[in-house]
């Protein structure tokens, strides 16, 4: 068996809401969206107007930058609408869901095709945006060869599904296509990392062409970003690519069955919903289906994603393009009498400051309020508590703010993504919107480095 | 308390921009939100936030102070009462005379010390910062009882503007504003801040009796040798005349405590201060040179301001070193700053303050060199691959 990475930084947020282990099948859903805020920093030109028919695997939209990467329907249908947002910046695809006539990219064995043919059917079915790079964490640039290929087959965010019941129940028989399509793609290797006592998922564990590793501590264990750091760092003037696992099914079915599908397998979430069980859906669908009659009363927040990094979406918004769950937890648009002076019984938090560290309690609703106000950075040496990776993260932080682009290449910008830092904000007193400045930074350096 | 929030909501609009109080923006939302917590909700990032927040960081020091406060008050009536020949004092009398002594001074430090961090969030367009609270109660403790309120007014309105505000306000500081208050008094009027004068209620003014002293235990080390000296027991209890909150080890040391369990002050500091501080008295303990040098290491840790220093101004994260190594280093060289200080400079008794005044300006240099590692490291594992 593979060795084990301990990792002791990090934290798990007690929040209640866990999803049960129950699979429902698809509810067919007739609105159909990809949004582009999904895929950061990406200038996108459209190939449809309102009104056009679009079959599964019509392009909607491609890359300025890379015109090869196209961004594809997920059904057959009528583009609806183009919602732009302010300055017109393109905010959606609304596709109408009609028929079912998908295009047919052609199968192959990818261990027969050579890296190039692996690659052109990936960039014309439209299935390459699941590809995407460390430096950077945005879809992956098709003319740079990999060093590695990194997986993770467990997820430790906040009432994240459990990938091994997720894994047992889709169609791992596509699984070692999709690996061996990878395999195809990078001169080093494809990593896959499980938790600490491996996955129990037979299709997984006899997996060819792959190098297990394990992974024991709290979130942010499983984020791909850590457990790179752990592998093999990401160092300057590299590239690795990661990927959902459940992405590598959808890959291996391109190459079995020529179709562009990303069927998968959800969890639906959170204190704001009643009935908390497994879905089958595939990102774009709307959540309406999924969420109708389960939404608890009250003023809700519906998360495509989990609570640290997930986008905020209407209840009958789209699931994101990377999205492997749906969080529903209420809104914090209360006030609280002298909130920051009581002793916190029913208060989670990652500080010793309040009387629930001493309670073994098992759950709490958190909701969205900030709980404070903006300040300056005052407090110290506890942001890295929650960063299982050698790196400073208020120096990198105070290096973005101030654009030094050296000093942030030197503290580890390369190796970073905004979701490694979702902890850092959510323990941060001085409620500082930290994942908006990596990601500010992050954006600086793609500009400064082309 | 609806009625409350009904009530505040209806006066918000005045303060609001274009509303007759709209100059008092930062004096409404500073009350408002200590009152009650915001209605605010996340707009990006992370959807959920931990509870905790500057208001109750700072909370929880100023809790953490309370026991140094109220001992604080008692000894300055016990030290009147022994200067004076009171003996038939009770102890709530001798607290209560401290407390009314100590609440002007605490009122003073406030009133201009939160005067002045209003103005600044006002004309920055910030919410008020809570920094204040905890500095504008360590600022009366580290001082003589019988400090005039105009030159505590005066440090105050220094510290803040000159030791902080300049920099860009709380988090941005590179002095610890407390201690930058109390130095500039200690520079401007030596006379009223040492000396075996101004430690006890009264003494100043004349009156009491004849041949009185009233020096701190440090004062007494220097002039008349350490056999003059209280004992160890009443420097660790604190019925010793000093700054009206750094006599008592045991209360202080109740205030660690509830720093170190709460996690909000740094035990890597205290830690290393305090062996940097006893492994430098048993060095000068062995090499020997003066007298003080004689003094037995302990007592280092027991006098003085060592101990509040320690647990109260050196943990301040703001100004202390900020990586975690950092903090060992900061901490021990503070540490042993303290007994050179105390020990080789004759002109002043106490080392703490200038110290912790002297590691605040080194603590960035210190986080260079640790961050800088980690950059080597980085970059030698680039050439490696």
């Amino acid at each position: 068996m593979s060795t084990l990475i301990r990792l002791r930084k990090g934290l798990n947020i007690k929040l209640a809401g866990k999803a049960e282990k129950i699979l429902l099948p698809e509810v067919p859903e007739t609105r159909f969206g990809v949004r582009f805020a999904d895929f950061p920093g990406l200038v996108a030109r459209l190939d449809v107007k309102e009104g056009d028919k679009v079959m599964c695997g019509s392009v909607l939209f491609h890359d300025k930058a890379f015109p090869e990467i196209k961004y594809v329907s997920p059904v057959s249908g009528v583009v609806r609408k183009i919602i732009r947002g302010e300055k017109r910046v393109l905010t959606e695809v609304v596709i109408g869901q009609e028929g079912s006539e998908k295009i047919d990219f052609g199968s192959a064995a990818p261990l027969s095709l050579a890296r190039e043919q692996v690659k052109e059917k990936l960039l014309n079915s439209g299935m390459w945006p699941v590809l995407r790079q460390r430096p950077y964490h945005i879809v992956a640039r098709p003319d740079i060869v990999p060093r590695d290929i990194f997986i993770s087959v467990f997820d430790t965010a906040p009432l994240a599904p459990d990938l091994d019941y997720v894994m047992s129940n889709t169609h791992g028989s596509y699984l070692q296509t999709g690996i061996d399509a990878l395999s195809r793609l990078t001169d080093g290797k494809v990593h896959l990392s499980q938790d600490a006592e491996g996955t129990r998922v037979a299709e997984i564990k006899n997996l060819r062409n792959v190098e297990f590793h394990r992974f024991s501590g709290p979130h942010p264990a499983g984020n791909v970003g850590v457990q790179i750091h752990h592998i093999a760092p990401v160092c300057r003037g590299e590239v690795v690519w990661t990927l959902d696992v459940q992405d590598v099914i959808a890959i291996g079915r391109l190459f079995a069955t020529g179709f562009y599908d990303r069927e998968r397998i959800i969890a639906l979430a959170g204190p704001g919903v009643l009935n908390r069980k497994y879905h089958r859906t595939r990102p774009g669908a709307s959540v309406a289906g999924i969420l109708k009659g389960k939404l608890a009363e009250g003023n809700l927040r519906v998360i495509s994603g989990n609570v640290l990094t997930g986008k905020k979406i209407s209840t009958e918004g789209s699931l994101g393009f990377y999205d492997n769950m749906i969080t529903v937890i209420p809104e914090g648009d209360y006030h609280e009498f002298m909130g920051w002076a009581a002793p916190g019984l029913k208060k989670f938090s990652y500080w010793r400051a309040f009387v629930s560290k001493l309670l073994p309690k098992k759950e709490y609703i958190l909701d969205t309020n900030l709980h404070g106000g903006h300040r300056a950075f005052v407090v110290t040496g506890d942001y890295e508590n929650v960063l299982p990776m050698d790196i400073y993260p208020v120096y990198l932080l105070k290096a973005i703010l101030a654009g030094d682009i050296e000093l942030m290449e030197n503290l580890g910008i390369y190796e970073v993504a905004e979701e490694d830092f979702a902890l850092c904000e959510y323990i941060d007193p001085s409620k500082t919107e930290i994942q908006e400045i990596i990601r500010s930074g992050i954006n600086l350096m793609i500009k400064e480095m082309n | 308390m609806s009625f409350l929030l009904d009530k505040m909501k209806k006066i918000e609009p005045l303060f609001k921009k274009g509303g007759r109080f709209e100059k008092l923006y930062s004096f409404y939302e500073g009350f408002a939100s200590f009152l009650f917590v915001p209605d605010k909700v996340t707009t990006k990032g992370s959807h959920i936030r931990d509870h905790m927040d500057m208001k109750r960081t700072m909370t929880v020091v100023i809790i953490a102070l309370m026991p140094a406060l109220l001992f604080g008050c008692y000894n300055i009536g016990l030290q009147h009462t022994r200067a004076f020949g009171l003996n038939d004092w009770p102890v709530i009398q001798m607290f209560l005379f401290g407390f009314i002594k100590l609440l002007p001074m605490i009122i003073v430090s406030y009133l201009v010390g939160l005067g002045i961090e209003f103005i600044a969030a006002q004309i920055r367009g910030h919410e008020i910062s809570e920094g204040y609270l905890v500095t504008g109660m360590l600022i009366p403790l580290i001082m003589p009882v019988d400090v005039p309120l105009w030159m505590l007014a005066i440090s105050v309105a220094f510290a803040v503007i000159l030791g902080k505000e300049v920099f860009g306000g709380t988090g941005m500081n590179i002095l610890n504003p407390a201690l930058t208050a109390r130095a500039f008094l200690f520079f401007s009027y030596p006379g009223r801040m040492s000396g075996d004068k101004v430690w006890i209620e009264g003494l100043t003014k004349g009156g009491g009796p004849d041949g009185f002293s009233g020096a701190t235990p440090l004062a007494l080390a220097r002039l008349d040798g350490f056999d003059q000296m209280p004992s160890p027991m009443e420097m660790f209890v604190g019925t010793i005349p000093g700054s009206v909150g750094e006599t008592s080890v045991v209360a202080i040391l109740i205030g660690a405590f509830i720093l170190l369990l709460t996690g909000v002050g740094s035990w890597r500091i205290m830690l290393s201060m305090t062996l940097g501080a006893l492994g430098m008295g048993l060095l000068l303990n062995a090499v020997g040179g003066n007298e003080y040098t004689q003094i037995p290491a302990y007592y280092h840790l027991i006098m003085g301001g060592f101990a509040f220093g320690t647990v109260f101004m050196a943990t301040d994260p703001v100004t202390a070193a900020q990586t975690n190594t950092g903090k060992y280093i900061y901490g021990a060289l503070t540490g042993i700053m303290v007994v050179i200080i105390r020990v080789f400079n004759p002109a002043y008794p106490e080392g703490t303050m200038l110290a912790i005044l002297l590691m605040n300006v080194m603590a960035p240099l210190i986080d260079h060199y640790v961050v800088n590692a980690s950059i080597r490291r980085r970059l030698k594992r680039g050439r490696r691959v």
